[in-house]
């Protein structure tokens, strides 16, 4: 990385070099990242307002800026402005904790997310990546949980359960889901399963079941619909935030849609090639973006972006087209069809790979 | 052994008056354990406004726009009860011109739709189906626009008078009612493709707040709760007003009275009202235009004696009880048998055991309006 800005790295010369690589360069491109992804994430609030508005036969924000394109800055500066209101007898230190909680990994997660082509595009390549992302991911719900409790609501309670209880469900097939992916792979870092892909196919083939179950379980790890038991607001109000005004509701929802994002990403990377578009080694391989420079690295990204995309438009039809589940149903969803699923799933993975490689020797 | 004696497992939210599901200012105490119901009290009169009592103070002509206030969601069977109450109990029933009833008809099952619409939208969007919502309001703004046009008004009518109607209907506003009548078979079936055979939906629907046909009975239920439950009882086919004798349409019953066959029993009666619609547009153009009010004193004081009349409205059996002392041109005393009030008190019955997703299910299927509860 140092070689090709060799201008920049100059000014880290009395730094030595393994501290530049490993912490400098991550440094400056998770700062980079984390505003562009503050951006996007906030952005999202307005395309998904404006797609549903488009699929339920009315306008959406169309007022701030040409198009309503600005409201996703005028969305924060109001919530900044209002009144942050404790409600009486809450638990003052946790509900104050409890919204940076969610956001503090769904954020740092991004750390761990090749957006491109290496070495450019990836902040860090972790060797165990995607163990450390579910990691991360998963302590998400503390914040949850206690902002329900700290809340002194009984919806908010009622809430935080749910999302306890939906989470831990879901944390479930989410692992197991992907444990096909790593056999085929034979790798926990991002970077290697994206370059696996292409040298092959896309793991959605192979994996179709496991695919499947990831799609179904980021949904509800995530709390969207048909999914969104925790702030069903037809049953518990808004569920947990009940109570939360004006910023710290603005961190329990940007961490929604960041972990939204991280999930999109996600399932893009494991599944659908990451920022590739190759079969076989043939096509537009990292190796080749490589090779192109800078055009070719943009080239990668603009493609996982659009991927991603596709990714966040289904959260949002998803959302405009189901009812939605019951508590218990999708507790039974959950323990009855997709664990089992994901488990059968891994065996005949192991099977096929054993056959294969016993039939290829 | 403590635990049971203090209660500790239990806990009770008051659900509403201020919630968004409880469709209005419903209050129900909810007792649970974690999400099961073990009891729910509902509260009422959050909307009283003495509407009965304030009909002992009014003249006749003057209850009319109150009756809209009740049921604000099908304000032209509101009407209809209370005129057709003063009627009988002035022996005007048989001298209600023929073009006055069918247009009366025609506005009643307009507004069947319109409140049916409401139904399906709030319902979908407790279930947390979010996009009938929008399709719903569109065909209903269609509803609407037709009650501007022939009465100027959007939701409180106070479209009917007594003897008779005030306003005519003409060639134009036919027309735009045959092209409502025209895009709303296609409506019905994009509500239907979203909901009918989804899974999610079945689930939440099916089985959920069962009523046994004798329960239904017992409570007095009327409307699609009881028809859901397979019996078939209409105020239009069992007490026929209006010109609903000669009018051919089904009664769409259901089999086992859950969530699920209340929902397509009120999709059906929706088309039902479709095809009434229809044939009262070929019937009113037999009549002769202009001849909409029967001979009426412009002084309404009706002789000594009492009157129960009821319609069939979206909800059910909405019933006017009207005593008049003879002397004075106000009632004496008028009760209302509102059908939301009855069904309400099912409450209780359908939601012990369920857990709070399916209290939302269950309030959305018996179709309260609070205007209507508390009166």
């Amino acid at each position: 990385m140092s070689a090709t800005l060799p201008v920049v790295a100059s000014l880290f010369g009395s730094i030595p070099e393994p501290m530049v690589q490993w912490v400098v360069w991550p440094t400056i491109k998770f700062v980079i990242a984390f505003a562009i992804i503050m951006g996007i994430v906030a952005f999202t609030t307005l395309v998904e307002r404006r797609v549903l508005g488009f699929m339920q036969a009315r306008l959406g924000p169309n007022r701030v800026g040409p198009q309503g394109i600005l409201q996703f800055v005028a969305d924060p500066i109001k919530l900044l402005l209002k009144e942050d209101i404790v409600p009486a007898g809450a638990q003052k230190a946790a509900y104050f904790i409890a919204p940076m909680l969610p956001i503090i990994p769904a954020f740092l997660v991004f750390c761990l997310i090749p957006f491109g082509p290496p070495p450019t595009f990836a902040i860090t390549d972790v060797n165990v990546g995607l163990l450390l992302i579910l990691a991360l991911t998963s302590t998400g719900v503390y914040g949850i949980i206690l902002g329900g409790w700290a809340s002194n609501n009984k919806f908010s309670l009622l809430g935080g359960l749910r999302s306890a209880a939906q989470m831990v469900s879901y944390e479930v097939p989410f692992g197991l889901s992907i444990v096909g992916v790593l056999m085929l792979s034979g790798s926990l870092s991002l970077v290697e399963i994206v370059h696996r892909q292409e040298l092959g196919v896309w793991n959605v083939l192979p994996q179709l079941v496991g695919c499947f179950i990831f799609l179904v379980a980021m949904t509800a790890e995530v709390n969207r619909a048909p999914f969104d038991l925790p702030e069903a607001e037809s049953e518990l109000v808004a569920g947990f935030h009940t109570e939360y005004s004006g910023m710290k509701f603005a961190f329990f929802f940007l961490a929604e849609y960041a972990s939204m994002l991280v999930n999109a990403c996600l399932i893009v990377i494991l599944f659908f090639g990451g920022w590739t578009l190759a079969i076989a080694g043939k096509g537009l391989t990292t190796e080749t973006m490589q090779t192109m420079g800078w055009l070719g690295l943009s080239l990668g990204f603009l493609i996982f972006a659009a991927k991603v995309a596709f990714f966040m438009i289904l959260y949002i039809w998803f959302r405009g087209t189901f009812p939605r589940y019951r508590f218990d149903q999708l507790m039974e969803l959950g323990w009855k069809w997709m664990i089992p699923l994901a488990l059968v799933n891994i065996v005949v993975t192991g099977i096929v790979i054993l056959l294969v490689r016993n039939g290829g020797a | 052994m403590t635990q049971t004696m203090l209660n500790l497992h239990e806990m009770e939210i008051s659900f509403g008056p201020q919630h968004p599901s409880t469709h209005g200012v419903l209050r129900v105490m909810v007792k649970i354990d974690g999400e099961r119901i073990v009891d729910a009290k509902p509260i009422i009169g959050y909307l009283h406004r003495g509407t009965e009592k304030l009909f002992e103070a009014m003249n006749y002509p003057q209850c009319v726009p109150h009756t809209d206030r009740m049921d604000y969601v099908a304000s032209a069977t509101n009407n209809q009860g209370f005129v057709g109450a003063v009627e009988k109990l002035l022996g005007l029933t048989e001298q209600i011109p023929r073009r006055a009833k069918i247009i009366r008809v025609m506005l009643a099952e307009l507004q069947r739709i319109s409140s049916h619409l409401l139904w399906l939208a709030t319902h979908a969007i407790d279930l947390g189906a979010m996009t009938p919502f929008f399709y719903t309001f569109r065909e209903r703004e269609l509803i609407l626009d037709l009650f501007e046009d022939y009465c100027g008004a959007r939701l409180t009518l106070n479209c009917m008078r007594i003897g008779g109607q005030a306003d005519d209907i003409d060639a134009a506003w036919i027309q735009k009612l045959n092209d409502f009548l025209g895009i709303f078979d296609a409506a019905l079936d994009e509500y239907e493709s979203l909901l009918t055979m989804n899974r999610i939906w079945r689930k939440r629907t099916i089985g959920i707040g069962v009523i046994a046909p004798d329960d239904a009975i017992d409570w007095g239920l009327t409307g699609p709760p009881l028809r859901g439950s397979g019996i078939e009882w209409d105020i239009r086919r069992a007490f026929p007003y209006e010109v609903y004798s000669e009018l051919k349409f089904e009664i769409p019953v259901g089999r086992n009275g859950d969530t699920y066959d209340r929902y397509l029993c009120r999709m059906e009666e929706m088309r039902q009202s479709k095809k009434i619609l229809e044939q009262c547009i070929s019937m009113i153009a037999e009549t002769k235009e202009g001849d909409l009010k029967a001979k009426v004193s412009r002084v309404i004081r009706p002789p000594e004696g009492e009157a129960y009349f009821s319609v069939e409205c979206p909800k059910g059996e909405l019933g006017y009880y009207i005593i008049s002392d003879g002397k004075n041109q106000n009632a004496y005393r008028c009760h209302v048998r509102p059908p939301s009030f009855v069904n309400l008190s099912a409450l209780p019955d359908l939601v012990k055991g369920h857990l709070v997703a399916d209290m939302v299910a269950v309030i959305g299927t018996i179709d309260i309006v609070l205007g209507e509860v508390d009166r």
